[in-house]
């Protein structure tokens, strides 16, 4: 046989082979299709595709599965914005919902011009690796080492380390996603309903002037401010102002005003208040 | 080398860090007494032990101030004759503060240890002896504090078939065990007979890293002549030390991965951590003191020191004379041994060494400059449990804890470091092994 009719053979073998198999294929395409409801993927493009996991879904198919059930209310996305989440609502016919937007909190305020270190600490440059070589040379063992992990991690772009090596969360773009939660080697980070005003930014356990020395913003467990406030909404446990949060409702600025520390604030509008009484802090550089 | 299978008297792979041992010719001194003792209640893995004296009572010097809670947990005496000051939080090794006995040390007191009483150690059988290693509160003196009896107490169903004791030391700087076994020979021997009695051990191999000829030599001349115990020389090498691959070194047997000394049948004990069962037990002593090498360029007084447990770091830097800038004190030996952050922390049970280098000698051996991993492969010839710490890093990098736990064995890694020390490209490879395995411990929690 000559060569032409080989590859003329083996052409249309290879063609008729394609055929039948693309036949195959067609024929179990049309037997084994699955109806799948159109809208889970109307919603998906609609959702913002961070697949982040704070409304408590795997990702964000998951969560248009579980907003078309309606076991989830369209605002419990809390990366899409108030506008998106009424679109959603809008097309698929339900309310909005009416959660409140939650943001990350810092318990500690012991920036580098107010906390002392007790040690230099060197090498890798995150807090996690710090924090296993002696707890990372604070001389608070509690407080927020600086390093930024919290702000490496978050997707978002809302946490900043500030000029004194705190990170500041951008309330405006916290999503809550909690990833800042997690990767805290002194778990200092919470996730809070924008409308808990009263916060304490502080962590500090330990008690007596040896503590005080080494931070300037502790909560020194004074107690003025359990005594301000209503009852119930706060109290003193482990030398640190602890708030009750199920009595917010009667939380008011009155709380920190006598704090001679500043360590209990009143967040409000992506800002803190300190009260009246707190020190004063002239101090801008580092220790 | 050896060219086919095991080595002779060493494991594969390892590193050998230059030595340091320039305080082993230095004879065990007493070190004052400092007039503040810091006694953190969990100076042992396990339960915290609980306390069982109150502020301001007065104690004797060895008396009980903390009981065990549960098995899992060792008690803590009295190191010196005083009055307790408070119980309160106080900065510990790790970096957390821990509650922790204060006590105020009586300075006029001679410092006798007053509560202590013969004991007749021919009638302790197994199970006993094991309650009175607890009543010690003896630990690990090697530096995991693991609790002594927890070790000792076998699980039904597996014979010992060997003791094994640690002579190695393999950590540069320290020399503790060397000086007590050259020191405490005939209370290592009376140990060793304890411990066999307690776990039940047939023979006992006394593993002694071949830079310590001289304390070989000794307990090889005083050994019983029923030929129960055999002093085996072994390599030096870090980090030869490391209880599984003493046992394969000495025995042949591997612990399985995850798995326990007990399986292959064998129970290692430190030889400074037996040589001091043989000095307490029949006093009916607890653990009150230990031997401590301070050593280091920032040192003018180098020496092998016994050192009252919670003792302030301070105090014995003082006592010591601290040369230099202030440059980085290590608790333990370099290689696996943690940075302090705070004078304050105290001598625990599990501190075998101070090492103290000054800024000079650390800004001379660091440059702090991480470069790419290039795979060289160095590492693995350095691991030697034979793990991958090119892998486990590249996935460190990535935070993907899990797929180092799941396929890459992260917790058979016991951080000797090894990686870290041969790495050229400067990665802190320990370092990232040990943030994984603190993200795991919290993942699970």
């Amino acid at each position: 046989m000559s060569s032409v009719a080989n590859i003329a053979l083996a052409g249309s073998f290879m063609a008729s082979l394609g055929t039948l198999l693309a036949g195959a294929l067609a024929l179990a395409q049309r037997r084994f299709h699955v109806d799948e409801d159109p809208r889970i993927d109307q919603v998906e493009a609609m959702l913002p595709g961070t697949n982040c996991g704070a409304c408590g879904t795997p990702g964000c198919r998951q969560f248009a599965l579980t907003l078309i059930s309606g076991a989830k209310t369209p605002d419990e996305c809390t990366v899409a914005t108030r506008d998106a989440a009424q679109s959603i609502a809008d097309f698929l016919g339900v309310a909005v919902g009416d959660h409140e937007k939650r943001v990350a909190r810092l318990a500690c305020a012991g920036g580098n011009h107010v906390a002392k270190n007790s040690a230099q600490y060197k090498g890798m440059h995150t807090c996690r690796a710090a924090s296993l070589v002696g707890g990372g040379g604070k001389g608070c063992t509690w407080g927020c080492l600086g390093l930024g992990d919290c702000a490496d991690v978050c997707t978002f772009g809302a946490i900043n380390m500030d000029a004194t090596g705190l990170p500041a969360v951008d309330a405006a773009l916290c999503t809550a996603c909690g990833d800042c939660v997690t990767v805290c080697p002194k778990q200092l980070f919470s996730l809070h309903p924008v409308s808990h005003h009263l916060w304490v930014a502080c962590n500090n356990r330990g008690f007596g002037n040896a503590e005080e020395a080494q931070c300037e913003v502790i909560c020194n467990a004074c107690g003025r401010c359990a005594m301000d406030a209503p009852e119930g909404v706060i109290e003193i446990r482990d030398h640190l102002a602890v708030i009750d949060y199920r009595n917010n409702a009667l939380a008011s600025p009155d709380a920190m005003e006598r704090c001679p520390t500043g360590a209990i604030v009143w967040m409000q509008n992506n800002g803190m208040r300190k009260g009246r009484d707190a020190k004063k802090i002239l101090r801008r550089a580092a220790l | 080398m050896a060219w086919f299978g095991r080595q002779r008297n060493t494991f594969a792979r390892g590193i050998h860090p230059p030595g340091h041992k320039e305080t082993e010719a230095h004879p065990i001194r007493r070190l004052d007494f400092a007039p503040r003792l810091i006694l953190p209640l969990n100076q042992h893995i396990g339960k915290p032990a609980i306390p069982i004296v109150h502020k301001n009572q007065e104690v004797v010097r060895g008396e009980p101030i903390a009981k065990a809670d549960g098995l899992f947990s060792a008690p803590l005496h009295a190191p010196a004759t005083g009055r307790i000051e408070k119980i309160d939080l106080m900065p510990s090794v790790k970096g957390p503060k821990v509650q922790s006995i204060i006590l105020k040390v009586y300075s006029a007191d001679d410092q006798r240890v007053r509560y202590e009483r013969p004991r007749n150690m021919n009638t302790l059988n197994g199970s006993a002896m094991i309650a009175a290693i607890q009543e010690t509160g003896m630990v690990g003196l090697g530096g995991a504090a693991f609790p002594t009896h927890v070790k000792l107490a076998v699980p039904e169903g597996y014979a010992i078939d060997y003791l094994i004791i640690n002579g190695c030391e393999c950590e540069p700087y320290l020399t503790t065990d060397h000086r007590v076994m050259l020191e405490w020979t005939d209370d290592l021997l009376a140990g060793i007979a304890y411990v066999q009695q307690a776990c039940g051990a047939p023979r006992v191999l006394l593993g002694i890293e071949d830079n310590k000829h001289n304390a070989a030599a000794r307990i090889a001349a005083r050994l019983p002549a029923d030929g129960n115990i055999e002093v085996r020389s072994v390599r030096t090498k870090y980090p030869q030390g490391s209880e599984k691959l003493l046992i394969t070194v000495l025995t042949g047997k591997e612990v399985p991965s995850g798995g326990f000394p007990y399986q292959v049948g064998c129970v290692v004990q430190n030889a400074g951590t037996v040589a001091l069962l043989g000095r307490l037990l029949p006093r009916t002593q607890g653990m009150i003191e230990r031997v401590v090498t301070l050593s280091g360029p920032g040192i003018n007084k180098p020496g092998n020191y016994l050192v009252p447990l919670g003792t302030p770091m301070d105090y014995v830097l003082e006592q010591l004379g601290f040369n230099g800038s202030a440059g980085e004190l290590i608790l333990g030996g370099p290689m696996m041994g943690t940075s302090v952050a705070s004078l304050d922390v105290p001598i625990t049970k599990a501190v075998s060494g101070i090492l103290a280098l000054t800024r000079e000698t650390i800004t001379q051996q660091v440059d702090g400059t991480v470069y790419p991993c290039i795979h060289c492969g160095r590492c693995l010839q350095a691991c030697p449990l034979h793990l991958n710490p090119t892998q486990l890093g590249l996935l460190a990098a990535n935070r993907d804890y899990q797929a180092m736990q799941d396929r890459y064995h992260l917790q058979d890694c016991f951080e000797c470091g090894s990686c870290s020390y041969v790495c050229p490209a400067n990665i802190p490879l320990v370092q990232y092994f040990r943030i994984a395995k603190a993200m795991l411990r919290e993942q699970v929690a």
